[in-house]
């Protein structure tokens, strides 16, 4: 229903501001990397001509590719396990008495105040092998040497889901917020039972939100770096990771930023399949 | 009505909600084909009430039978019974046709089957073609038309309506109300209509529950609603009405007769009243009858006119009666004298216009 209104706002002189916001760090930015990604490199961080496409060329080898798999496989299982998990947590935190909401709320909160490297460092402790991970399935019983935990995909895979969940639970919570609960009474009035209330009416209203959620938590996994650089082991090579070594330990600025086109075109890439989708922009604010 | 078999059945209905008590026992008894309303100020317990009925709340005291069969504690989805909510509450995702075919949907009902029940209901509420819009494309009217569609669609055994025209305007809200009384008549279902627009009440019922403060105060026929109030508050939420302090003097078998303001009237109704006892006389203004002179009639009382407002087809006239209380009365102003402000005017009714009434306006 705000719709018109929104598209109305964005006319108006007062979005110049943003528009000229946009243009000169995101624009101008943007075009410089696609430049760079055309040059070839000199010596330490430099670069210049002859402009061809051979950055790109290199980026068709296995190794690249290998790890390009692996960091959509990382990713997609981020946004699913954000979305098992996150979806039921923002369901009940909507659900909650406003005075339980405000304390989830901080338990969310909170841990963004904190660096996010003093949080992966706890969980490197906590997965060590002489870590209360081990410690607890020992003392039960359950393996009788400690397992290798840190320094796995699956640690990878724990830090980044943990990192990322609160993008997943904000816009899911804001959808579940705003639900009209008269419609599932309603649909348990013409005789729906309440899991199938909640599969034809719930569900599919708070879609918007999941999907934004989902791309929340998608992109940022596909760049994420320091995660699996702590957390990972010599073989967990995400995108990332390979911008942040072309970068900062080979210096070559033109490929490493070929590297980030590609990242930027996966990135548009999902947002479009997003807006597809039928994803708008305003289900990402909450 | 009440030859046709019992429908429903509420028994010593109670709810409290942390301290407050919503519904504070409640009896009735709905018969099949009825039009019931319930009738009140906002937070007299109507929705309430519904919501009991319906299953979307549990009572903490009393029973709820359908057809004999206790529902008290069933799920919503297991009652023959279907609600059409204040707003609607459509699913804003589905289409109109989607809409109406969830209930069916969820019985499982062979496709067919639904296209045809759906194709009725469409025809019903006259939204043929509607099917593909979406519930954001439709105007007020329309999409209540298609929330009472996608109740009657599963036939109920009860119709469930909480202010379903609370929020159209006027004239759309007229003819919604006699296309409502028309599809109820039609297809013989019982309908608990909530409103709290007396008009309303009075046009489409067969009965009245006139609520407040989570009781019944008064459950009648609309005639009998509004000709014979058993309450000031039932006196004054029903029509315009002045309700005058009069003593009664002496109570005699079928009639009581009354100190009003110096004035000796005689009155109907007595069996409940004691000597001497303070109490409301209730004169509907359409009911008084003015004139310059004396006429000669058992009921009648004389003031000075102190207002009178010319309004079309009607004048509304006040006189102050000797002790200082004011009467509003309305007449047609067909043949009329032009009233003089300050002069003596008579005021007279029949004896079965005036209904004594004790005052339980403050209560609560």
């Amino acid at each position: 229903m705000s719709a018109p209104a929104r598209t109305l706002r964005t006319r108006e002189p007062l979005a110049f501001p943003m528009m000229l916001y946009a243009v000169l760090f995101v624009g101008l930015g943007l075009m410089y990397i696609i430049g760079l990604s055309l040059m070839t490199r000199g010596a330490d961080f430099t670069a210049g001509a002859p402009y061809t496409l051979h950055n790109y060329e290199r980026i068709l080898s296995p190794l690249y590719l290998r790890s390009l798999l692996q960091s959509l496989r990382l990713a997609f299982y981020t946004a699913l396990f954000c979305m098992l998990l996150g979806y039921p947590f923002a369901y009940f935190m909507a659900k909650a008495s406003p005075r339980a909401r405000t304390w989830i709320m901080m338990l969310l909160i909170v841990p963004f105040w904190t660096n996010a490297l003093i949080r992966i460092y706890g969980w490197k402790i906590l997965f060590s092998t002489s870590g209360p991970i081990n410690a607890a399935l020992l003392a039960i019983g359950i393996i009788q040497r400690p397992l290798k935990l840190l320094y796995t995909d699956f640690s990878v895979q724990v830090g980044m889901i943990y990192a990322m969940i609160p993008f997943m639970v904000l816009p899911v919570y804001s959808a579940v917020e705003r639900m009209d609960w008269s419609t599932v009474e309603a649909a348990r009035d013409l005789g729906a039972n309440p899991m199938k209330a909640f599969l034809t009416i719930t569900l599919p209203m708070t879609l918007p939100g999941i999907l934004a959620g989902l791309v929340l938590t998608f992109i940022p996994s596909i760049g994420l770096f320091f995660l699996s650089d702590l957390l990972g082991g010599s073989n967990t090579m995400l995108w990332g990771n390979m911008v942040h070594n072309e970068l900062l330990k080979s210096r070559d600025l033109p490929f490493a930023a070929a590297l980030s086109v590609v990242l930027l075109a996966l990135t548009g890439i999902v947002i479009l399949i997003y807006r597809r989708m039928g994803g708008r922009a305003e289900s990402m604010v909450f | 009505m009440p030859d046709a078999p019992v429908l429903l059945s509420l028994r010593g209905l109670r709810k409290t909600f942390d301290t407050q008590e919503a519904v504070s026992g409640i009896d009735l008894d709905v018969y099949a084909g009825e039009f019931l309303t319930l009738l009140g100020p906002s937070g007299c317990g109507k929705t309430t009430t519904l919501r009991i009925i319906a299953g979307l709340e549990m009572p903490t005291a009393g029973s709820v039978h359908l057809d004999g069969q206790d529902i008290t504690r069933l799920a919503p989805e297991k009652r023959a019974v279907n609600t059409v909510f204040q707003n609607y509450a459509l699913f804003p995702h589905m289409n109109v046709y989607k809409n109406i075919a969830y209930g069916l949907t969820m019985r499982n009902t062979p496709r067919k089957e639904i296209a045809d029940k759906v194709a009725e209901m469409l025809d019903l509420v006259q939204l043929t073609g509607y099917e593909k819009r979406m519930p954001s494309q439709l105007s007020g009217g329309q999409r209540q038309r298609v929330a009472i569609a996608r109740s009657l669609v599963l036939s109920p055994k009860l119709l469930l309506l909480d202010e379903p025209l609370g929020a159209l305007d006027l004239q759309l809200r007229r003819s919604m109300q006699q296309e409502l009384k028309r599809m109820q008549q039609k297809l013989g279902i019982t309908f608990i209509y909530i409103t709290h627009d007396q008009e309303e009440a009075l046009t489409m019922s067969d009965r009245i529950a006139l609520m407040r403060l989570g009781r019944f105060v008064q459950l009648d026929s609309p005639k009998g609603l509004y000709e014979r109030p058993q309450t000031a508050f039932a006196a004054s939420f029903i029509g315009e009405t002045n309700l005058i302090r009069a003593r009664a003097e002496a109570v005699k078998e079928d009639e009581v007769l009354l100190d009003v303001s110096g004035f000796n009237l005689p009155c109907l109704d007595s069996d409940w009243i004691t000597p001497g006892e303070e109490l409301l006389l209730s004169l509907r203004a359409e009911r008084l009858h003015l004139s310059n002179s004396p006429v000669n009639a058992e009921c009648w009382v004389s003031g000075e006119l102190v207002e009178s407002h010319y309004a079309g087809g009607e004048r509304s006239s006040t006189i102050r009666l000797p002790d200082g209380q004011l009467l509003r009365a309305r007449a047609t102003t067909e043949g009329e004298t032009e009233p003089q402000l300050g002069s003596t005017v008579f005021c007279h009714w029949n004896k079965e216009a005036g209904v004594l009434v004790r005052d339980d306006r403050e209560e609560g």
